[in-house]
């Protein structure tokens, strides 16, 4: 809700088994970030806070690597 | 058969009596290969029933695909909690358990249009200008 370019799915481990298996997910909560960061479990708002930020930068830097690629 | 017991009816319906805003429940299904289908449905109907402030959309994940396409669902059961504005909100699967709670939040929390995170959160967030997909793994129990 806070930003547009932010969104967030809530997904049911056992009716989508493909997903699972393609992300991991042996123990719930687990959320995946742009495909890349993983959290395990609940955490702290900071921390989850901390690793979404982390997970922008990551695209940021590839991001800016492509374009010096070019 | 109801599939929200009367008395957590109850509760639910004094929960969402705080909501403000009206809330849209987007709801995408098909009648066949799904798993829990009909059952979302109807959960997703008895939880719309408890307040006037909240209503359900159901649209065919095979048929409406302008719906489909524009709410980005590429599974289903699919369900999208917004108001008059889309947040990117999406619960698959049967919202039932711990996924339940996280739905009774996520529509009390659209229907304020603000979310409870903490400033200093809000603030840094707003500053991401790159595309965050944020995937939750939960389970029923």
């Amino acid at each position: 809700m806070e930003n547009d370019h932010i969104r967030a799915d809530c997904i049911e481990a056992t009716e989508f088994p493909d997903l699972a298996t393609q992300y991991h997910v042996y123990a719930v909560p687990r959320t995946v970030i742009n495909e890349t960061e993983v959290i395990e479990g609940s955490v702290p708002e900071a921390h989850f806070l901390e690793r979404v930020l982390k997970a922008v930068e990551e695209d940021q830097r590839e991001m800016t690597n492509d374009e010096q690629r070019e | 058969m109801a599939l929200i017991r009367e008395e957590d009816a109850v509760e639910i319906r004094q929960r969402l009596a705080a909501m403000v805003d009206p809330v849209k429940l987007i709801h995408f299904t098909q009648e066949l290969n799904i798993e829990y289908g009909r059952e979302t449905r109807q959960l997703l109907e008895e939880v719309a029933a408890l307040s006037d402030k909240l209503s359900l959309e159901l649209y065919d994940f095979l048929l409406d695909h302008e719906k489909v396409a524009e709410y980005g669902v590429d599974k289903v059961p699919a369900t999208a909690v917004r108001n008059g504005k889309d947040y990117g909100i999406r619960f698959y699967g049967i919202p039932a358990g711990y996924e339940f709670a996280a739905l009774l939040d996520a529509i009390l929390e659209v229907s304020q249009g603000t979310s409870e995170l903490r400033v200093e959160t809000k603030e840094k967030l707003s500053a991401v200008t790159r595309p965050v997909h944020l995937q939750v793994f939960v389970t029923p129990t």
